[in-house]
């Protein structure tokens, strides 16, 4: 029996009508019933009542440090919002509300925007509205139908300007966001991260709103609540620990010194974990949330030392003698030196390099040292001569397979790049071929000239010198996904030996004020000149030598030398090793002039960085830049 | 004046539905709220264009030559599925899921698309190479290989609405070469299990159905044990596994299957399509004043909803007169099919028949809440441009074909 036979198919045929006839008339039937038989009621809710979802803000995420001390948290507070059907109504409303909930002309424009956007949703009038208040719109709702009382709990930051940077803050979504779709979920209203972590992670302590659905006649007054649908509930942001270690951030932040501004930045060198990252001076982010007058926000954000600018993480500074130890780890990695090795010129106070006369930090001179002293006396003579003899493109291209020219992928936003030359065609395209000399290496090799970086970025290459194979993972503050690691690319020996010298450089070098009893720290000071007043201080140390466990990076502005960072530096760190007792004992916190008419970001040797630029430019530039 | 004109009934049922698809869909665009679907009759005007361009080349295509390319054609819409899931985009509302192919971020069509013609192809010239129908369930295992490969790349984009027209383009075909209806509900069965065995006493009664089924039928005792465990496994499992999720959990799924549409806003869906076809009532409330569509209470009223916006401008007489017009054109399918001049023909156009009304009951089922919320278009209604080519070139195809038969004397027939 074929299938292709003419009965064969006339009898699929019939069948097949018969199955198009049964499907057609079951959805006619479906039809009839909706809109033959029960159109009246369908109509009615169409004409009549309409049903309107109210979204119920999902609670944010808690932030914790280390211990599970809650660092952001949410609490109670009530926002005010509007169903209307026009804006007629919504501006008769406002008017008899205006008693009770006052709404100045600049906000009204703003509702009434959010209003021609989406004219189905309820309008926010005001966030953050005390109980008061809302006890007496309460009140007033029988007269004013539409009327959306919610709790909408507020962000609250309990460790205040000394979290600020780490942390961000949130504020409402603006219309460009909200544009660009960006947010997955966003609605007018939805409060954002704004910088810190709070922007980091934003898309899982956000969470998603729930709806309720409202139903509403054609005025738009609210027939009834939650009488058609179910509500959905909202589910709520996600808890996000941190490594941050807050007892430790605040007893960084009490030994700070008072006015100066700078940056202090703690990591777990093992892991790569964030312990501490502090700039100086801070903000309270409790002042942000929900939305801040204009005149406060002016004031802030122009303020001539920059509050709200991240110091640790978008201050690039010339990294200075901590630097040293990059040349260091690049003659070593390519055998031009031992630990051992003398270079052909003493130290003298300075050295003559054609016709130019380099000097040493010190004027009395070092005299002759080996490498490990050179390291220990930061003897500027002996890495001058170090410098040129790995020669500039060596010196370049270790500096960026070190990482010196790329940011140091710590989870936060906005992290500024480092500013260190790609490669010798940089100094060609920005002075002409024949525009500079070989006197670059020289500056380079003492941390000076076209070379600027972040601090966090400087602690990153201490975490590689102080782990035990070189290599250590980016800075996190979140555990979870696997860190990528950076490597220098030396041996053992040579690690230990560098080791051994940042010791020397506690215990009877440069550093020698800062010892810690029952602890070995090692250490390296620096001094960032400052063409427009006096020196930045640099300290970054780790401990314990041996087997370190936690490296601690700062610098401090107008701090004239690094000496005077490395008590703030090595007190940190016994704190964080021995206990409070340990470091509670030693010297109070010293005070530094910092100069009223400078500026700032201390970036004066690359022409084109001086300017503190805004973090949207440098991204993008940034950005463009990595592809 | 040519005697044998090209087959007036589908060039004319098919110009009646565009002309009516682009007026609705020019309606779906008018609304008091700014929305996505202002103005876009005037894309799928262009759109429409090319469909008419690409018609007429599948007209020119001999269906021996047709034949002779099937393999070529499925060959590609499988390699085009797999690097979808490779580097697909998502599109529109279903942004979580790969379902299109881009090039410098301009999206050029959907696969999927193309695919459902490939399988079409492929199982006519797979069945139409055998004169007996399969009459076991083995037999039929090659025709559902076919199927399945575009069936579970469709599925992992993931898009269930899309990929159930596979199944409806199966079982269409193996109707039409005459499988026993008995045999096509064990195929079909593991996956009706799947879907009654969300109600205990539903599935009871089917599986003592099925069991009587099996020993009327009588298939191969292996066949038979196979199709029973297989059942009583989807039924089982499926209840536990469910039951075994928090709700959020399910929530999940839900989306999983359908990205399309938020689960949690489906019901917010189902209700707003219903209130504008019931408020439409017998008349309708005329052409582009449906208040449901105007102040946008209406969602993706230009794709998947755009059946509730006839329904609310055109009342009950307009939805009618629109599955009047769809089951004409099936049945003019119906007579092509059964007058084409070789088997390869005829299956070409079963296939077809059988993707139309799988899209249509889907669809329109769905804006009545008679079928799950799955995204999947109205033939000729909905926007978009590859499933209007796909559309449009199936015409081509059945047009070819009916000619064919006209030229051997078939025509009046």
């Amino acid at each position: 029996m074929s299938w292709w036979e003419t009965h064969e198919l006339a009898r699929q045929a019939r069948v097949g009508r018969y199955v198009v006839l049964f499907v057609f008339g079951a959805l006619s039937l479906a039809f009839f019933r909706v809109q033959v038989l029960r159109s009246d009621r369908y109509q009615m809710l169409s004409r009549e009542n309409r049903l309107r979802p109210v979204p119920i803000p999902a609670p944010r995420g808690l932030i914790t440090d280390r211990n599970g001390i809650v660092l952001a948290e949410n609490v109670p507070g009530y926002s005010i919002s509007l169903l209307a059907a026009a804006p007629e109504s919504l501006s008769a409303t406002m008017d008899r509300l205006a008693e009770v909930l006052p709404i100045d002309s600049t906000a009204r424009v703003a509702v009434f925007e959010q209003h021609r956007r989406a004219p189905t949703e309820p309008v926010l009038l005001k966030r953050d509205v005390p109980f008061d208040v809302v006890s007496a719109l309460e009140e007033q709702r029988p007269w004013n139908p539409g009327l959306v009382i919610q709790s909408d709990p507020k962000r609250r930051y309990p460790e205040g300007p000394v979290l600020a940077h780490a942390l961000g803050y949130v504020g409402e979504i603006t219309e460009e966001e909200l544009r660009s779709g960006t947010h997955r979920g966003a609605r007018g209203g939805t409060l954002l991260g704004r910088d810190g972590l709070e922007q980091q992670y934003d898309d899982r302590l956000r969470g998603r709103d729930g709806v309720a659905f409202v139903e509403v006649d054609a005025l738009g007054r609210t027939v009834r609540t939650g009488g058609v649908e179910s509500m959905l509930p909202p589910d709520p942001g996600e808890t996000i620990a941190t490594t941050i270690d807050v007892r430790l951030q605040q007893f960084v932040d009490s030994l700070f010194p008072v006015g100066a501004r700078g940056a202090v930045a703690a990591v777990d060198p093992r892991s790569g974990e964030v312990l501490v990252l502090y700039s100086a001076p801070s903000y309270d982010p409790n002042d942000l949330v929900g939305g801040i007058d204009i005149d406060a926000w002016q004031t802030l954000s122009q303020r001539q030392d920059f509050p709200l600018f991240n110091r640790a993480t978008q201050g690039r500074y010339p990294p200075a003698s901590p630097w040293k130890l990059a040349v260091a780890a690049a003659a070593l990695r390519r055998g031009v030196v031992t630990m051992d090795a003398h270079m052909a010129i003493p130290c003298r106070g300075g050295m003559q390099y054609y016709n130019r006369y380099f000097r040493c930090w010190r004027v009395e001179g070092h005299g002759d040292l080996a490498l490990a002293e050179a390291v220990q006396y930061s003897c500027d003579v002996y890495f001058y001569q170090l410098g040129l003899k790995l020669g500039l493109p060596a010196l370049l291209q270790d500096g960026n397979a070190m990482g010196f020219g790329e940011r140091s992928g710590i989870d936060l936003p906005n992290e500024y790049r480092p500013l260190f030359p790609p490669s010798g065609e940089y100094f060609n395209q920005r002075y002409g071929p024949r525009g500079w000399t070989n006197a670059v290496t020289l500056n380079l090799s003492i941390g000076q000239g076209e070379n600027a970086q972040t601090l966090i970025n400087m602690v990153r290459f201490y975490s590689a010198l102080a782990s035990p194979r070189g290599v250590a993972p980016e800075p996190r503050f979140v555990r979870g996904d696997d860190a990528p690691m950076r490597g220098l690319g030396l041996s053992p020996d040579a690690l230990a030996g560098l080791r051994q010298a940042l010791v020397a450089v506690v215990d009877r070098g440069t550093a020698a004020g800062a010892q810690i009893a029952n602890l070995q720290v090692a250490g390296k000071t620096g001094t960032a000149q400052n063409a427009q007043g006096l020196d930045h201080g640099w300290f970054i140390g780790f401990a314990p030598a041996e087997n370190p466990e936690i490296v601690v990076g700062a610098i401090v502005e107008f701090a004239e030398h690094g000496s005077r960072v490395a008590p703030l530096v090595t007190r940190v760190i016994a704190r964080h090793l021995l206990g409070p007792a340990a470091a509670a004992s030693r010297g109070d916190r010293y005070a530094i002039d910092v100069p009223a008419d400078s500026a700032p970001e201390p970036l004066f040797i690359l022409p084109d960085s001086a300017l503190m630029r805004s973090p949207a430019r440098d991204t993008s530039d940034g950005a463009a830049t990595r592809n | 004046m040519r005697q044998l004109g090209i087959d007036r009934s589908t060039l004319g049922v098919a110009g009646l539905l565009v002309a009516l698809g682009l007026l609705t869909l020019f309606s779906a665009g008018e609304t008091e709220v700014p929305s996505s679907a202002a103005g876009i009759w005037r894309r799928q005007l262009v759109w429409l264009a090319l469909g008419i361009v690409a018609a007429t080349i599948a007209f020119r295509v001999s269906p021996r030559m047709l034949e002779w390319v099937t393999p070529l054609v499925y060959a590609v819409a499988i390699a085009l599925l797999g690097l979808t899931l490779l580097v697909g985009t998502g599109g529109g509302t279903a942004a979580g899921a790969k379902s299109w192919l881009a090039i410098g971020g301009i999206r050029l069509g959907q696969p999927v698309e193309l695919a459902k013609i490939g399988a079409i192809l492929m199982l006519a010239r797979h069945f139409g190479a055998a004169r007996e129908p399969p009459v076991t369930l083995t037999a039929m295992l090659p025709a559902v290989a076919i199927v399945a490969l575009p069936f579970v790349l469709v599925g992992l984009q993931p898009d269930l609405g899309s990929a159930l027209v596979f199944v409806g383009i199966l079982f269409a075909m193996l109707f039409w070469i005459g499988v026993r209806p008995s045999l096509l509900l064990l195929l079909a069965s593991p996956l009706i299990s799947l879907l009654l065995a969300f109600s205990t006493e539903s599935w009871g009664v089917w599986i003592v159905f099925l069991t009587i089924v099996l020993l009327v039928v009588r298939p191969y005792v292996l066949e038979g044990l196979l199709v029973w465990l297989g059942n009583v496994t989807m039924g089982v499992m499926a209840l536990e596994l469910w039951k075994n999720l928090a709700p959020y959990q399910q929530n999940r799924l839900l989306s999983f299957l359908n990205p399309e549409l938020d689960p949690r806003a489906t019901g917010w869906h189902i209700i707003q399509s219903k209130v504008a076809i019931g408020s439409g009532g017998i008349l309708g409330k005329g052409f582009t004043a449906g208040t449901q569509k105007r102040l946008a209470f209406l969602p993706e009223q230009h794709t998947d909803f755009i059946f509730s916006v006839l329904g609310e401008e055109f009342g009950f007489v307009g939805v009618i007169a629109v599955l009047v017009l769809f089951a004409v054109l099936l049945f003019v399918l119906i007579r092509v099919a059964r007058n084409a001049v070789d088997g390869y023909s005829s299956l070409v156009v079963a296939g077809i028949a059988g993707m139309l009304i799988t899209h249509i009951l889907v669809n329109v089922g769905m804006t009545i809440g008679l079928m799950p919320i799955v995204g999947i278009p109205l033939p000729f209604f909905s926007y978009g441009g590859s499933f209007l080519l796909t559309c449009c070139v199936a015409l081509g195809l059945v047009l070819r074909i009916a000619w064919d038969s006209r030229l051997s004397g078939y025509g009046s027939v």
